[in-house]
């Protein structure tokens, strides 16, 4: 364990839902599916208006090497192809299938024969066929990602979920373990490591205790790493920088240091493709914030509305001023409870009126905290300072496209700066 | 829940919380550190003490007040730092100073050390440090009339510093712990004549290990501060080389002061690590050769200032290695 520079221990908000067992949610009587869930091209729509589907019938596809395909997540009716509410992308075109109450599946799951003896190419094919994506949060095709054009030696599974308040992937690794392993040993097969690492912070004893007592009971070669909470420790290049103590260089990607990470929740998603031709339907969501009475780990449908988890889990008022996808520190604000849970829902956070949000910012006072906390050893405040005064091409030597926008930076500062808002406009400006 | 949320819904990007930390908690922070020691100085030197205290803050107040009715901006009174600009100017100050010369020096501290230059997080010098050499240029005596400790009439005593100076300058009594008075105990206790707060050590420094702890200062400039201002009094200020009695030059002066909770000041400082580490080193170089070699006895004040302008250099050219990027070797 080498750690990574920067980063903030926080409080952690988790104890609401870290023993709340996974509970699935009861399936919807309509479902939204969006063309767009994942970074990539969007799909192409492969139903019509009056359709009939099954739970996993491929609805959508793109022919595009960076995309991933979409299945219906119940068993009905397509009944309209629309615009409708996106979480991340305001709106997208998709489609709204009406449940016929059977949630009648493709293929009942049936355990896949000769799953261990898939080679390699075919194994990427199922996962590509399933709509397989990074569950951690960027959506990323897995097929591509799992076939990296540089060799590679070293798979690491992200089991950090360093964001306050999220606990699916805690979860998934107490509930599913043996699935998750199994998806482990697949994804070390497709991206040909030779060492397999599985980080998780040491917040989480429970979590690594299970993951190391079953690689011990399968025999696995595998190394569960305890890392000490700190936050951003789940993004991609600190966790790398962690465990192996590499750095990948300015806008390059993983694998250009020998290096493929994946996400726990994903290595089970592929377990389930590939063993149980499951394709990607559903998913966990923590459903949380200090203004629910029943805060969850749900299983959830993917196209299901924000509103029918939001309430399951009961709101205590009406008081909601922030309705978060995702965690406090990177997630999106959602300007309507009426949007469906995608691919890349990790979590809905219901947040009550905060002062900060209004507060004016004070001048920074140099304090250099963002400056001791920022875990890409960028000068944060200097972005605040440019972007303030409009000086958007000065501020371009400190190479801005280095922020990943975790957040530390803003979370930590005194003067109340909207730091992370500056570096974003700034990279905007300067495209 | 009910359709109004299309509307009422809070759209402000992330971060979605913020640390509880805010500028006035930090600036209060370091105003309650430095009180122990003033307290000792009002048992040192005598009630006086307090009201040349009292009046700085009033007139730093007063002045952060006006400024801001003046420049039509908020009234910024309650962040904090005017009330720390008049505690450290007050500290600055010989016990017993007139108390007009105090409120001019924290006049001067807020509005030509910080107002002119915008208010807080604009200017480039200690605004406290402003304040003092002002007075110092100004009112040459008065800033260097040293009541001896534990009296009430100005008996003049004088302080270690002045003493090393005029026993190096003459004969060689210099260092002779009978011509000082004070041992290293009273130095480090604050029995001995200097300004306010130059008085007891100890107190300054459980002020300043409470602020370390909290993360509200680094080590870095007081360490390699001091550390510098030692090496170059061991080296320099004995009668050969590496003979110097840098204890008492650590001990001296200003220079505990001056290094945790003036050199330390954010605003004036550099940002990173590194720079802070110059910073210190280049304030205990000019303290040293001033009080060695420089017409004053004392050099806290000016090599902090001086260091001062250097630092938005120091920030511009030591920057911290971009990640992924090789470091040259």
């Amino acid at each position: 364990m080498h750690g990574f520079e920067g980063g903030k221990h926080l409080t952690s908000f988790k104890g609401l839902t870290k023993d709340k067992p996974i509970t699935p949610l009861p399936v919807p009587k309509q479902v939204v599916i969006p063309l767009s869930q994942h970074t990539g091209a969007i799909c192409e729509v492969l139903v019509k208006e009056g359709d009939k589907v099954k739970t996993g019938t491929k609805i959508g596809q793109s022919p595009s090497f960076v995309s991933s395909c979409i299945h219906s997540s119940i068993s009905g009716v397509v009944s309209e192809i629309s615009d409708y509410s996106h979480p991340v992308l305001g709106l997208c075109k998709s489609i709204i299938i009406d449940s016929d109450g059977n949630d009648e599946h493709i293929a009942l799951l049936t355990k896949r024969a000769q799953a261990e003896s898939l080679s390699r190419d075919e194994l990427l094919g199922i996962i590509k066929e399933s709509g397989i994506v990074g569950l951690g949060g960027a959506a990323f095709p897995a097929q591509v990602k799992l076939n990296p054009p540089k060799p590679v030696d070293t798979l690491i599974i992200n089991g950090v979920e360093c964001e306050p308040y999220l606990t699916c992937d805690f979860r998934l690794m107490l509930e599913g373990t043996t699935g998750i392993l199994n998806g482990i040993r697949l994804i070390q097969k497709m991206a040909k490591a030779r060492q397999v690492f599985i980080g998780i912070e040491d917040d989480k004893p429970e979590a690594i205790k299970a993951m190391r007592n079953k690689i011990a009971a399968l025999s696995l070669d595998m190394e569960v790493v305890s890392l000490p909470a700190k936050y951003p420790q789940g993004a991609e290049k600190q966790l790398i920088k962690a465990i192996v103590n590499r750095e990948v260089p300015p806008a390059g990607l993983p694998f250009d240091i020998g290096v493929v990470v994946s996400n726990v929740g994903t290595a089970l998603a592929i377990y389930e493709a590939v063993y149980f031709k499951k394709p990607l339907y559903e998913r966990i969501v923590t459903v949380t914030g200090p203004l629910l009475k029943n805060p969850a780990n749900l299983k959830v449908r993917l196209g299901t509305r924000f509103h029918e988890l939001i309430e399951f889990c009961q709101p205590r008022t009406e008081q909601v001023a922030k309705i978060i996808m995702g965690g406090p520190m990177m997630g999106l604000a959602q300007f309507s409870d009426d949007v469906p849970v995608i691919k890349g829902t990790s979590g809905i956070l219901l947040l009550p009126q905060d002062k900060n949000d209004k507060e004016k910012e004070q001048p920074c006072i140099r304090c250099g905290r963002c400056v001791d906390v920022c875990p890409m050893r960028m000068l944060p405040y200097i972005f605040s300072l440019f972007g303030q005064s409009k000086r958007y091409e000065s501020a371009a030597e400190y190479n801005p496209a280095d922020c990943m926008e975790c957040g530390i930076c803003t979370y930590v500062c005194p003067s109340k700066r909207r730091i992370l808002e500056y570096i974003r406009l700034i990279k905007v400006v300067l495209k | 829940m009910n359709p109004d949320n299309k509307n009422t819904l809070n759209l402000t990007s992330s971060p979605h919380i913020r640390s509880p930390e805010t500028v006035s908690r930090i600036m209060w922070s370091v105003f309650f550190c430095l009180l122990p020691a003033g307290i000792i100085s009002i048992y040192v030197f005598g009630l006086s003490t307090l009201w040349i205290i009292i009046t700085a803050i009033l007139a730093a107040v007063l002045t952060e007040y006006g400024c801001c009715i003046v420049q039509k901006k908020k009234i910024t009174i309650s962040d904090g730092s005017a009330v720390l600009t008049g505690l450290l100017l007050a500290y600055n100050l010989p016990p017993q100073s007139p108390l007009w010369m105090a409120f001019l020096g924290s006049f001067i501290a807020v509005l030509f050390g910080k107002a002119l230059f915008g208010g807080l997080g604009f200017n480039i010098f200690n605004p406290a440090l402003i304040g003092r050499v002002f007075l110092m240029a100004s009112f040459p005596t008065l800033m260097t009339r040293w009541p001896a400790p534990f009296t009430v009439d100005a008996v003049i005593a004088p302080t270690p510093l002045a003493v090393f100076k005029d026993g190096f300058e003459g004969t060689n009594l210099f260092l002779d712990a009978e011509i000082i008075h004070y041992s290293y105990r009273d130095l480090f206790l604050g029995f001995r004549g200097g300004c306010i707060a130059e008085a007891s050590i100890l107190a300054l420094l459980l002020g300043a290990a409470y602020l370390i702890y909290k993360r509200y200062i680094s080590w870095h400039i007081p360490l390699s501060y001091i550390a510098s201002v030692g090496i170059f009094a061991w080296v320099f200020s004995g009668t050969g080389l590496f003979k110097g009695d840098f204890i008492l030059h650590i001990l001296s002066g200003g220079l505990v002061l001056g290094a945790f909770y003036m050199a330390t000041d954010y605003v004036t400082g550099p940002i990173t690590k590194k720079g802070q580490l110059i910073f210190g080193v280049g304030c205990g170089v000019i303290t040293s050769v001033i009080r060695l070699w420089g017409g004053y006895p004392e050099g806290v004040s000016y090599s902090i200032l001086l260091m001062n302008t250097l630092t938005p250099l120091i920030d511009r050219f030591v920057l911290p290695r971009r990640f992924g990027q090789e470091s040259k070797k």
